[in-house]
């Protein structure tokens, strides 16, 4: 299978989709002449022409609003938001319409469209420009909304956001654009279920749920303890915050007994506040330790870098929650080690 | 509900038989004869050098009784609770409604605000199937998840009343954006509010559509008030259709009284639109004869002023001036009165007797497309995982 950078498999699935169906067309800010402010659809304007590649004005309420318009009429537009930060003038179109017309309207119209954007903080943006909202959408009755981390899973969750019938939040990350993984070589069937979380790595001692840019630090993370403590961690990449894969979260836990969640948002009111809530519900006999979340500091982002890391989860973070876990509920299982020396081991990527 | 309070709503009258309240029969008279008194006469209209044929202008005299009478029925059954939450009447603007919607085509399409009863019946739906979504039942034109605010048609391309101020047209944008993207050449008209060309998706819907050349009509009725704040205390710019020319949009303003004048004023932007892929911002001042809603007594409206507009009652001068003209006589006039009154106690009587939706489709219209792990757990319920049943 061909490695491919994330930002290679967005534009690729972009392309394929576009061939394979006409009523499919791009919406955005900068998206053609300049080639989208990441460079994901580069070369599309002229390969597709203005009908297809459209440049829209700074005008985030007007045209993703225009694009729901459209998908009522039937076309499948793909609208990208220049960064998740500037979703927020649209979010009334969003919410309050693309959410609402399918069911309010007792399902006389569907609203086939997505929205892709960027989130995520660390690269110095600062307060306005660094944010993880995602939640507000994913607590949205209405909407789906997906986020891989991957190129794989960006591939195959792109081609089925673009399928699908109802309004989807894309939800891609800035530090993920340069991220390569193996993707399958083009198939017409290369299409991920969305509402499905992968396992991305099994294991037995403790269960670590996360989505999007974390998933792949959270990777990097059980590699390493695997490597040098010998815990046998088990990752779920969330895939998709709504639906939200409860079962398989469930099920790891029943099966591990233990559960840490690594998101960059933050934590009040987050993602992980969800998964903990599913996880007390539904395997609250099994657990033999408090779920843990790992998330953001409750801060507007700083700018200093010194400040900025100080807010951010680390991959530091999640290998310490890991062995606080463990020594919570009397170490891992098999070979009775516990594990405190919290600090010492080398930080993970992230 | 204060009905007490509701001065203008005296000049209303709900349907003959259409409902049970007596006490409420004879106001429209005794409001006819009270116009008379205030203006020496009848609201007046003057179709006597008119060409149009008298079909066309009788046609136009049923559907806008249609509104006033189904309005006001729709009025009397809010009071006596068969239709609950906000509830806003076109009472007052019937000719703005008739003349906009006379002048499209069935395969156009039409966004609205949440003061759209009117214009789903001027599309031709029958008011059973509107009225039966006021009552929140199943065979409501939106299975009764919509209600007042919410009604939608995909048959005859009413594509929805909108209850957040400006909503509406950012997807009516996009709605025209889809016609150009097809290459067809419908129309889609999209109305408004006063009040509502003061908010950020007017202006970046006007911008858009100029930009893009589509074929849609900004309609603002202009009734005067966005609740209880004239258009003089909420706009820098009072005449509203100027706003257009901020984004060098073809504009116009019509009186929103006189059906033929409205009708044609949409015709010459249907055409701009079907012709040349141009959007059009028209005005159509009228009056609302009622509160904001059901529930608002419009005590900030100057007594004089209501009886001004009062004096120019769209309905009752259509009908003034098909007598006049000899169009009609009043043995014709009473028959329509009959057919229409019957049309709306018959369709109280249907949104009374259909059932409503059963609770065990709450989840229905959830998703377009189904996909794995959809939490459909009740609000006493854990949230809900499939395997566990
Ligand atoms: C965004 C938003 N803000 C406030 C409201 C509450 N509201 C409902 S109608 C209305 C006035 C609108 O007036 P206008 O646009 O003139 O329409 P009209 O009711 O006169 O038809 C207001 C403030 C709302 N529905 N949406
Ligand atoms: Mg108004």
């Amino acid at each position: 299978m061909p490695e491919v950078t994330y930002r290679q498999a967005l534009h690729d699935t972009l392309r394929d989709e576009m061939l394979r169906d006409e009523n499919v067309f791009l919406m955005g800010e900068e998206i053609g002449v300049f080639e989208g402010s990441y460079k994901i659809t580069a070369g599309l304007l002229q390969e597709f022409g203005a009908k297809r590649v459209r440049d829209a004005p700074i005008a985030e309420e007007g045209f993703v609003g225009a694009a729901i318009g459209a998908a009522m009429l039937g076309l499948r537009p793909v609208v990208e938001i220049m960064t998740i930060n500037f979703i927020l003038l649209a979010m009334d179109q969003i919410i309050n319409h693309a959410a609402k017309i399918h069911y309010m309207f007792g399902g006389q119209s569907r609203v086939p469209m997505v929205i892709r954007t960027p989130g995520g903080g660390g690269q110095q943006l600062a307060a306005t420009h660094s944010q993880n909202p995602e939640v507000w959408f994913a607590h949205t009755p209405g909407l789906k909304v997906v986020a891989p981390s991957t190129p794989a899973d960006a591939r195959g969750l792109l081609k089925a956001s673009i399928r699908d019938d109802d309004p989807v939040l894309f939800l891609e990350n800035l530090a993920l654009y340069n991220t390569k993984g193996e993707v399958p070589e083009d198939r017409p069937d290369d299409v991920l279920p969305i509402g499905v979380a992968d396992v991305k790595r099994e294991g037995s001692d403790i269960t670590i749920i996360s989505y999007s840019r974390m998933a792949a630090v959270a990777m990097h993370v059980a590699e390493q303890l695997a490597s040098e403590d010998g815990i046998k961690a088990e990752v779920i990449d969330l895939r998709s915050l709504r639906p939200l894969d409860r079962a398989t979260i469930v099920d790891s836990v029943r099966k591990t007994n233990r559960a840490v969640v690594f998101e960059e948002d933050w934590r009040a009111y987050g993602i992980g506040a969800e998964v903990a809530a599913t996880i007390q519900e539904h395997a609250f006999d099994h657990l033999d330790a408090p779920v843990r979340r790992i998330a953001a500091a409750e801060v507007p982002l700083p700018y200093a870098k010194n400040m900025e890391l100080a807010a951010l989860p680390t991959g530091q973070h999640l290998v310490d929650a890991v062995h606080a876990t463990l020594d919570a509920s009397g170490g891992v299982r098999g070979n009775g080690r516990s594990n405190g020396s919290k600090g010492q081991r080398s930080a993970s990527r992230g | 509900m204060s009905k007490k309070s509701d001065k203008t709503a005296a000049a209303e009258r709900p349907a003959k038989g259409a409902t049970r309240s007596a006490g409420r029969n004879g106001q429209a008279e005794r409001a006819e004869a009270k116009a008379k008194q205030a203006n020496g006469t009848a609201p007046k209209y003057d179709l006597r050098n008119v060409s149009e044929s008298a079909e066309t202008l009788i046609g136009f005299y049923r559907q806008m009784l249609l509104i006033r009478r189904f309005e006001e029925t729709t009025g009397e059954m809010y009071t006596r609770a068969k239709i609950g939450g906000y509830c806003h009447l076109n009472l007052g603007e019937e000719a703005t409604i008739v003349g906009t919607m006379s002048a499209l085509e069935l395969r156009d399409y039409v966004f609205t605000n949440y003061r759209e009863h009117g214009y789903i019946l001027a599309r031709g739906v029958d008011p059973k199937l509107i009225m039966a979504e006021l009552f929140g039942k199943e065979a409501g034109v939106s299975k009764g998840r919509g209600g007042s605010m919410h009604l939608f048609d995909v048959e005859s391309g009413f594509l929805g009343g909108y209850a957040i101020v400006g909503g509406q047209l950012p997807p009516a944008t996009g709605a025209a954006l889809a016609i150009t993207y097809r290459g067809s050449d419908e129309v889609v008209l999209c109305q408004m509010g006063d009040a509502t060309t003061n908010i950020g998706a007017f202006h970046e819907s006007l911008n858009i559509a100029q930009l893009w050349k589509l074929p849609v009509i900004f309609l603002i009725v202009n009734n005067l008030y966005g609740m209880g704040t004239t258009v003089e205390r909420a706009s820098a710019v009072a005449e509203l259709y100027r706003k257009a020319c901020a984004y060098d949009m073809r504009s116009e303003r019509v009186d929103g009284n006189d059906v033929l004048a409205v009708r044609d004023a949409t015709r010459r932007a249907v055409e701009h639109a079907r012709k040349e892929s141009l959007p059009t911002l028209l005005e159509a001042v009228s009056y609302r004869f009622r509160g904001h809603s059901v529930v608002d007594p419009a005590r900030y409206r100057p007594e004089e002023e209501v009886k001004h507009w009062r004096n120019l009652d769209p309905v009752m001068a259509l009908a003034h001036g098909l007598r006049e003209a000899g169009l009609i006589d009043e043995a014709g006039i009473k028959q329509i009165d009959d057919e229409i009154n019957a049309i709306v106690v018959d369709a109280v009587r249907f949104a009374d007797e259909t059932p409503a939706p059963k609770p065990e489709e709450l989840f229905t219209f959830d998703y377009a497309t189904d996909v794995p792990n959809v939490d459909r757990s009740l609000p006493g319920d854990h949230t809900g995982i499939t395997q566990d049943g």
